[in-house]
């Protein structure tokens, strides 16, 4: 019984699927209006080498957007996830630790962080524990503000990746795969191409295979996170790549992974690197 | 029994939000517009209104609106189970009778916009927006 | 929620007597439409900004009366006609009772 439901399911979405119309991601270039002038960014790049037997060139998922989502991310002021990161500003200049510590207080300006939200998730050379930036917020918060941990998707948590990930905004993301990366490379790669749930699919099965149709009424892009975090209109607020990740594999019918599982972070650093080109958008907006 | 699973399967895959349930004490169109008429017929012409074709998701929509000359602009979604969507009232200081705001779209529908113009006379112009039901992805 | 909501606002640093220009206003408020269901099923009251003003040196530019439908961090865009130097005045009232202000000068170049 529960057999044949499975089945009738994947036939039913590879039916829709492959009978789906198929669209190019449109023709357009982002170039966004900010408090210090215009930034640039590269949406389309040729494929990083790791994945160049699958794909020529990689694109943001920007490109798939319709033209008043694509709209919201061309000015900070029409882009509704500025708000977060001026809340997350607000954040970091409070005095909130135990003995009044604030992020500015030991960091100076969030500037301070530009290159960070590129080159994450990464090996960190002390530990050798693999760091997304969420993993440096909450080792500063619980360790040297003697606070309780923020959660990894509350909204503390989540308007401080915005305001980090601000400072980073057209830099190209380059996250390392090789050396100590290598191993949480290897893993999420895996996890990457297996297939999950009753309706079999893998994040490849979406977003490599069947890349560019409509599924339903949404346009599959490469599923890349050089986005993130997004503002997203259907949760009318920030949205990290981790969580992203398990709204998919929710769609799958899995059971799926935590945010800051060592699974998602493997994940986050092999979806970072088939990206590996592309630039920060982060915060971007998707539909 | 086929077609049956089928939909099933693409309403869990789709994620589709809960339909917002009709809120029993909500204005009707009909009494929105007789409120902010006055009775009076509304013609149309000297009234733009912009909106998507097709809105990635109805929670945020970009609208926009034009009177020239206008006093007040009422706007409307016609498919929402409350239709007051807003009403625009320009001041001596505005240095033009549009306005552009987001709002929320149920479903597929018309919405409508609405002038009352200097002289009482009413203008009116309305759009359809199609709502996909996107955002795969819970 | 008086904590969380945060207004944003764009406006021009100067502007020629008699220019219009365009102003946006935005403000981080979750615009509860009373029509939604928590996790057990019982409807979450509503809680929304339910009318926004900009003031010119006090002289109106708009008064908007916002229903649910307008959506979370309510945005709106509009113009204003600046004859003089001075101040715009922007402020937000909340179901709850609250006012939020804020204010920008303009210079009359
Ligand atoms: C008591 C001082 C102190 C406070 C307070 C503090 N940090 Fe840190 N933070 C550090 C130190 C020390 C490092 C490690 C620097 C290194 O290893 O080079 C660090 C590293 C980081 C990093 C990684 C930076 C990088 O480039 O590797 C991030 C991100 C960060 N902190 C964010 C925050 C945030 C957000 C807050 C406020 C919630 C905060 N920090 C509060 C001292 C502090
Ligand atoms: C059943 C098909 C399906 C599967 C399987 C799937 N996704 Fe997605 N994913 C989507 C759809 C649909 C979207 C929304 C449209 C888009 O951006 O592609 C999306 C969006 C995304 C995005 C956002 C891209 C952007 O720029 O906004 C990321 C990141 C992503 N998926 C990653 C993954 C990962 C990682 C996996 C595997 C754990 C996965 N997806 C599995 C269907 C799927």
């Amino acid at each position: 019984m529960h057999r044949s439901v499975t089945s009738w399911a994947v036939l039913a979405l590879g039916l829709a699927l492959s009978g789906a119309a198929s669209a190019d991601p449109v023709d357009d270039k982002l170039v966004v209006e900010t408090d210090d002038g215009a930034i640039e960014f590269v949406t389309s790049a040729p494929a990083p080498d790791h994945i160049k037997d699958k794909m020529a060139v990689i694109y943001s998922g920007w490109l798939y957007r319709e033209d008043e989502t694509r709209d919201l991310q061309r000015d900070d002021f029409d882009n509704p996830g500025m708000v977060f990161v001026d809340r997350g500003l607000d954040t970091w200049n409070k005095a909130l630790g135990k003995n009044g510590e604030s992020c500015m207080g030991c960091h100076q300006g969030p500037e301070t962080m530009a290159g960070l939200r590129a080159v994450t998730p990464r090996v960190d050379e002390k530990t050798g524990a693999l760091m997304t930036v969420e993993n440096y917020i909450d080792l500063c918060v619980t360790e040297r503000m003697g606070l309780e941990a923020w959660g990894w998707t509350g909204d503390k948590m989540k308007d401080i990746v915005a305001l980090i990930s601000m400072q980073s905004r057209g830099m190209a993301v380059n996250v390392a795969i090789d050396g100590a990366a290598a191993p949480f490379w290897e893993k999420g790669k895996e996890i990457y191409y297996t297939r999950y749930g009753q309706l079999e699919m893998a994040c490849a099965s979406c977003h490599e295979q069947y890349q560019g149709k409509m599924i339903r009424a949404d346009h599959l892009s490469q599923g890349q996170i050089n986005g993130f975090p997004a503002y997203r209109l259907k949760d009318s607020g920030i949205l990290t790549a981790q969580q992203r990740f398990v709204g998919c594999v929710r769609d799958t019918r899995a059971e799926t992974f935590k945010p800051n599982s060592d699974e998602f972070k493997a994940l986050e650093l092999y979806v970072a690197s088939r990206g590996n080109g592309l630039t920060v958008e982060g915060v971007s907006v998707r539909h | 029994m086929t077609l049956s699973r089928r939909e099933a399967l693409w309403l869990a895959l789709s994620g589709l939000a809960v339909a917002m349930p009709g809120a029993s004490l909500a204005a009707t169109v009909e009494e929105l517009t007789s409120a902010f008429t006055g009775g009076a017929a509304a013609g149309t012409g000297g009234i733009t209104l912009t909106t998507p074709e097709i809105a990635e998701n109805g929670n945020t929509v970009p609208v926009e609106v034009d009177a020239p000359g206008a006093v007040a602009i009422m706007l409307l979604a016609s498919g929402n189970p409350e239709p007051a969507v807003a009403t625009f009232t320009f001041g001596p200081a505005a240095g033009s009778q549009r306005a552009a705001t987001r709002i929320r779209l149920a479903k597929t529908q018309d919405v409508i916009a609405m002038a009352r113009m200097a002289d009482g006379s009413i203008v009116q112009a309305q759009a359809t927006v199609k709502v996909t039901i996107g955002g795969c992805g819970g | 929620m008086a904590d969380d909501a945060k207004p944003r606002v764009k406006v021009p640093k100067s502007a020629a007597a008699g220019e219009v220009v365009t102003i946006k206003a935005l403000i981080s408020h979750k615009m509860e439409s009373g029509q939604r269901k928590d996790a057990e099923g019982n409807l979450i009251p509503r809680s929304i900004i339910n009318r926004f003003t900009c003031e010119l040196n006090g002289v109106n530019v708009v008064d908007v009366a916002i229903d649910p439908a307008v959506s979370t961090n309510p945005y709106f865009e509009f113009d204003a006609r600046v004859d003089a130097a001075g101040e715009f005045k922007f402020t937000w009232y909340d179901d709850d009772g609250s006012v939020y202000e804020d204010t920008k000068p303009i210079e009359v170049a």
